[in-house]
């Protein structure tokens, strides 16, 4: 009987933070040559576990074997030592350096005390032919796209020799046929031998590339299963433990009049460069408009130009039939638009004031919440506070805690509870269900289409295809700062916006 | 199919030059027209001003690569200052202790590696706010400098200078560049040696890639915490070369508070000149030929209160630092320290 | 919410607000004590008697009726720095000027108090009071206003306003408005009016109270109004200021102005409450006094007051110790650098004691960059 080499295993590895078991009793098996699937919803301690392989934490219990041999990691070297690359969900880059200094970075190739480039560059045209990872090894990271940058740290983790390769969730940044092209490449690479761990928690992809799946719940492996022996729905169930709905209920949209207008916008970067290029739309009440595409496309500064918070190079935005000016969010407060921001932590909530500050935080100048616009009202705060915390089912021991405290779902809807507060005509949604579990997203999902039901215009930005399929009646598609597409939701596929979000242009048939 | 690569159009060489250049440009054009009215109106003068420039610029030099090598691995330094002062005297008080100058240098640039040692222990082990942990370094070398200081002792003498030969004979520039005292020479290797290991060996790559994204520099192996030890410590050494050179060679005594705002007036150079050596030593040289103002000016028959000149420096750093920090690309990590999470 | 509250009920709320008062104190007090103890090992390296250098001190403190006064006289202006400084933090500002602002408080204090003649002395002396504490707010505007429009960091700005407050009010002292009077060579400007002066009850200066009340008045305008709240959000979130609707620039323009203006308060009731004149090198190293005060008394305007006192109590003793035990001054100096640093890395004070941090008490200034 030959035992079989196993690429990586995992036994019994359980890593803990303060407050929560982030990683209990895992185990799992990596064969050689395959691709892996680490599938669990967001915080089910996936990436953690992988952080652990590579050496960024160390486990508290647990062992890893590589090759069938028990090996000892205490950081990065000695992950990178055993033949394990890992490229993480934010790239590990030095955005000022050029892929060769990246590429060379903690492993230099020096002619005497000098570090010899030229050289370099050569080894990396050599691997880049060798792995068909087309790059220039010259070109500063910050000006490359995201789909090469994500080719750079693949060949970051195969210069240094990687015969594990863990990949971390790398299809947010892509188009649908980027992904493709990725599982491409992960197919030819393991025909080479590497054995690949991919994280994720996509499930049309997991079915689509992986051999085998591990499923990670609340710390815990809940199941191993392959392709052949489930579906989405199954795996959806192992994900969260209960049924889950793929896709949220709702009636067809009542679209009234234009609530929201956006003419000839065209915003520059800091270096000059055009990232919206005269965009034109317009959102109607009782619709969601829904612009997918993938992060970097101007969609976070269009949304900070609409919601006051940056300022344009030309055009202009109409809220309820009055031009809005532009850099002044309280005009807009005052004038009806709620604006659930893209990064939670920076813009939407001030971390360490309690939940009763955060929720009067646009407001707390206003009637009942201070006289004359100076003097403070805590009552009439806390008040409001109580009210809004039970409304939208926060889970909180009360309105005293601070923020900090909250976890990500609960924080969002602290900020969903202030927007909804106020009387709105306008709701822009910017990634509203980012790095949260199920529960919170399919919570979000339906509080934002009962706002359009009641007649709000609802502009949802979001990178996950999936979120606009199931929440748009309208899609538009951003590609390098203009939109490329606009359909009813109905009237298109996930094939054919894809298409556009690469800027290609699908057939017509 | 495969995504392109695809790079902004790029900009007229022309206009990338002067975008670059232009500012340089015009500020070396000026100096050298003041040098040349000046030579004009008395020879003699112009020497011993260009003599007062490198004098006056070499501890801001040298505080300069002292925040530089911390700003890189991206540690603000705010404690130059006191790593100046505490280096100065210490270097003061060996020198009257035991008569011997090569020693009372030593002792300064290990009193700064020491202070160095501490501002990492402050910003890089406890985390502490880097500016507050700077100016706690200022306050205690102000305190202990204070304290232990006894009045009316003077040093064993003082580091002289030493000509090199034919060099020092070379008109308007020659005694400038090449009749100093050794610490004087040792800033002008520094300068140059520092300029090297930043850009073009291995830890200088390490030491930058830190300073921008130290979180990339952990995942391939590079240990963040000891890049940033040795930077900051090498960078107190220096601050206490610095000091040495301001009791030991300037000067040849010990004065409370005689660093007087240089270590400040460093950062002001080192973000004028964008974090790099030579950038500083461009930028201390003009600071320093500010400040030699007050000696033309004089003989000029321009008769100003000696207090308005006294504010020169200080009001140039404050315009350098409204017009240029917003333009200069600071390390992206500045000021932050490193969690493993 | 219930309003009745049994007594046992009452019990457990003031054993909470104990605790709550503890978890508060104990660093600076350990921070302190940890200082005086390493003082007290310079003071025996260098060849003093610790045990008498701290008595004297502690008797030229607090010893009497008189050395008391003296210690809240000298604790008067160190508030006003603290206020100044803490009141800068909450934005996120790092005020290192106080100093200049108050130099320039105190030099136009004097100057309102000798050349404006004729008006009665409640007036007079409010009307100088008001006119060093604006002179300190303008001073500060600039930095203010540099680093809410060009991101120039306040620290070295500030600092190096200091030096030019010192160089232009020591040339103003010292060339245009010297006091000539009598055959006087010092720089110093003529004594202010009678009128001008801010008087004692016995021997506590008025000062202090007017002291206490400013610190009864931060408080309420950080926490009460709307304008507080505008500036705490600045100073922990920018961001979520700008998205909240606030005028950033303007929030951190407005808070330098307003540390000035505490700053130059300070300087004023020094002139005219103490000193009678603008004599320069009254005061030297004010400024850093403030950044000890202000983190000893956790950035709270009401812990500011006991951590002034004791810092007023160093300095009004000092001269006690010198003379009673023959101790250097400056070793008050060393002691509060120490306290600030104990004070500061608290995570060493903390492994002393064992006890726990909380979240978001660490203050955070750094970068250079515009926020």
């Amino acid at each position: 009987m030959s035992e079989e080499i196993l690429a990586l295993e995992v036994r019994h590895v359980t890593k803990r933070f303060p407050g929560v078991i982030a990683n209990d009793d895992v185990s799992f098996t990596l064969r050689k040559g395959e691709i892996h699937a680490l599938l669990g919803e967001n915080g089910a301690g996936k990436s953690t576990l992988m952080n652990v392989v590579y050496g960024l934490y160390s486990q508290d219990e647990g062992e890893f074997l590589v090759n069938n041999k028990v090996v000892e990691i205490n950081g990065p070297s000695d992950a990178i030592n055993y033949g394990i690359g890992m490229v993480h969900q934010h790239f590990m880059l030095v955005p000022v350096f050029s892929v060769t200094e990246n590429m060379i970075l903690g492993s230099e190739v020096t002619k005497g005390s000098s570090l010899d480039l030229r050289r370099a560059r050569r080894e990396i045209l050599e691997i880049s032919k060798a792995y068909g990872l087309e790059v220039d090894p010259d070109a500063i990271v910050e000006d490359i796209p995201v789909g090469v940058q994500q080719r750079v740290e693949i060949l970051k983790a195969l210069y240094r020799k990687a015969s594990i390769l863990v990949l971390d969730e790398p299809t947010a940044v892509l188009t649908p046929q980027e992904a493709e092209d990725l599982f491409r490449v992960m197919r030819q690479l393991t025909e080479t031998g590497v054995s690949i761990i991919f994280i994720t928690h996509k499930l049309k992809e997991v079915l689509n590339v992986a051999d085998r799946i591990t499923v990670m719940r609340r710390g815990k492996v809940v199941g191993h299963t392959t392709p052949q022996e489930t579906d989405q729905k199954g795996l959806a169930a192992m994900m969260v433990g209960r049924d889950v709905l793929l896709q949220v209920e709702k009636t067809p949209a009542k679209p009234g009049e234009i609530v929201l207008e956006v003419e000839n916008l065209s915003i520059e970067d800091e270096r000059g460069l055009d990232v919206v290029k005269n965009i034109s739309f317009e959102v109607r009440t009782g619709e969601i408009l829904g612009i997918a595409g993938v992060q970097g496309n101007g969609q976070t500064e269009l949304v900070e130009a609409i919601t006051g918070l940056r300022d344009v190079d030309s055009g202009r935005v109409t809220l309820a039939d009055e031009v809005i000016p532009f850099k002044k969010p309280r005009y807009l407060v005052e004038h009806g638009m709620g604006h659930i921001p893209e990064d939670r932590h920076k813009h939407g909530l001030v971390l360490p004031y309690d939940l009763a500050d955060n929720l009067v935080l646009c407001t707390y100048y206003q009637q009942p919440f201070a006289e004359k616009m100076l003097i403070r009202n805590q009552q009439a705060v806390l008040e409001n506070a109580f009210g809004l915390l039970e409304r939208f089912d926060v889970r909180a021991p009360g309105p005293e805690v601070k923020a900090s405290t909250l976890s990500g779902g609960n924080q969002q809807k602290v900020i969903i509870g202030r927007e909804f507060s106020r009387p709105l005509k306008v709701l822009v949604a910017n990634q509203p269900t980012r790095g949260l579990d199920v529960g919170s997203i399919e919570y979000i999902h339906k509080e934002i289409i009962k706002m359009r039901d009641e007649g709000v215009g609802v502009l949802v930005i979001s990178a996950e295809l999936d979120e606009i399929l199931s929440l748009a009646d309208r899609i538009a598609v951003m590609y390098r700062g203009e939109i490329v597409a606009v359909v009813d939701a109905k009237d298109t596929s996930r094939e054919e916006l894809g298409l556009w979000m690469a800027g290609a242009q699908p057939e017509k048939m | 199919m495969q995504t392109t690569t695809t790079l902004p159009a790029p900009v007229s060489p022309w206009k990338r030059f002067l975008k670059q250049w232009g500012m340089t440009l015009g500020i070396v054009l000026s100096v050298v027209v003041i040098i040349i009215w000046q030579y004009s109106l008395n020879e003699n003068i112009t020497e011993a001003v260009l003599a007062s420039t490198i004098r006056q610029s070499t501890p801001l030099v040298l505080g300069a690569l002292c925040g530089l090598l911390g700003e890189r691995s991206a540690v603000i330094n705010i404690g130059i200052e006191g790593q100046m002062l505490l280096g100065a005297f210490i270097g003061f008080l060996v020198n009257v202790w035991t008569g011997n100058l090569l020693l009372a240098v030593f002792a300064a640039i290990i009193t700064g590696a020491i202070m160095g040692l501490l501002l990492a222990y402050m910003s890089v082990t406890l985390k502490m706010d880097q500016i507050i942990g700077g100016t706690v370094i200022n306050i205690l070398a102000l305190g202990l400098t204070g304290y232990f200081y006894q009045v009316g002792l003077t040093t064993n003498g003082k580091l002289q200078p030493i000509p090199l030969g034919p060099l020092a004979d070379i008109p308007i520039v020659g005694p400038a560049l090449f009749n100093n005292p050794p610490i004087t020479y040792a800033t002008f290797v520094l300068v140059i040696l520092v300029h090297y290991i930043l850009f073009y060996t291995k830890w200088g790559l390490r030491t930058r890639a830190v300073g921008e994204h130290p979180r990339a520099a952990d995942t391939l192996g590079i240990n963040v915490f000891k890049v940033r030890y040795v930077n900051v410590i090498i960078g107190g050494a220096i601050a206490g070369l610095a000091g040495a050179f301001l009791t030991l060679e300037a000067v040849g005594s010990f004065e409370r508070n005689m660093t007087n705002g240089r270590g400040f007036v460093a950062l002001a150079v080192m973000i004028f000149g964008k974090f790099t050596p030579l950038g500083a030593w461009g930028a201390a040289l003009l600071f320093g030929f500010a400040s030699a103002m007050q000696t033309q000016l004089q003989f000029a028959g321009i008769n100003v209160p000696h207090q308005f000149i006294g504010i020169l420096p200080y009001v140039l750093t404050i315009v350098v630092l409204a017009g240029f920090v917003g333009r200069t690309h600071v390390p992206a990590a500045d000021g932050v320290p490193y969690e493993k999470e | 919410m219930d309003d009745q509250q049994t007594s046992e009920e009452g019990s457990q709320s003031f054993k909470a607000w104990l605790s709550a008062l503890w978890r508060v104190m104990a660093i600076p007090l350990a921070a302190v004590l940890l200082a005086l103890v390493i003082g007290a090992v310079l003071l025996a390296i260098s060849g003093a008697n610790p045990f008498r250098a701290y008595a004297a001190l502690i008797e030229g403190s607090f010893g009497n009726i008189k050395a008391f006064g003296r210690t809240l006289a000298k604790a008067t202006p160190l508030i006003f720095s603290g206020l100044a400084v803490a009141f800068a933090f909450k934005a996120g500002l790092f005020n290192i000027g106080a100093q200049g602002q108050l130099l320039f408080g105190a030099l136009v204090s004097a100057v309102a108090g000798f050349m404006i003649k004729g008006l009665p002395p409640f007036l007079h002396a409010t009307l100088a009071l008001l006119a060093g504490a604006t002179a300190g707010a303008l001073f500060a505007a600039i930095p203010g206003v540099l680093k809410a429009y060009t991101g120039a960091h306040e620290v070295i700005t500030t600092i190096m306003l200091n030096y030019v407050a010192i160089n232009i009010t020591d040339y103003i002292a010292d060339g245009p408005l010297k006091d000539t009077s009598g055959g006087n060579v010092i720089a110093r400007t003529p004594a202010i009016l009678d009128s001008a002066k801010i008087p004692s009850i016995g021997e506590i200066p008025l000062g202090f109270f007017l002291a206490v009340l400013a610190s009864v008045l931060v408080w309420w305008l950080l926490w009460r109004t709307t304008l507080g709240f505008e500036i705490r959000t600045v100073g922990l979130s920018p961001h979520a200021a700008k998205y909240a609707g606030m005028k950033v620039a303007f929030t951190v323009t407005l808070t330098m102005v307003i540390s000035g203006f505490l700053a130059g308060m300070g300087g004023g009731i020094e002139t005219l409450g103490i000193v009678g004149r603008y004599q320069p090198g009254f005061n030297a190293g004010l400024g850093f006094d403030g950044i000890t005060i202000a983190l000893l008394g956790k950035t709270h305007p009401f812990g500011i007051i006991p951590a002034a006192i004791l810092i007023g109590a160093m300095k009004a003793g000092a001269s006690t110790m010198q003379f009673n035990a023959g101790v250097a001054k400056e070793i008050t100096d060393v002691i509060q650098a120490l306290m600030l640093f104990f004070v500061t890395a608290d995570m060493i004070v903390r492994k002393i004691l064992r006890t726990k941090a909380e979240s978001g008490e660490k203050i955070t200034l750094s970068g250079w960059g515009q926020q």
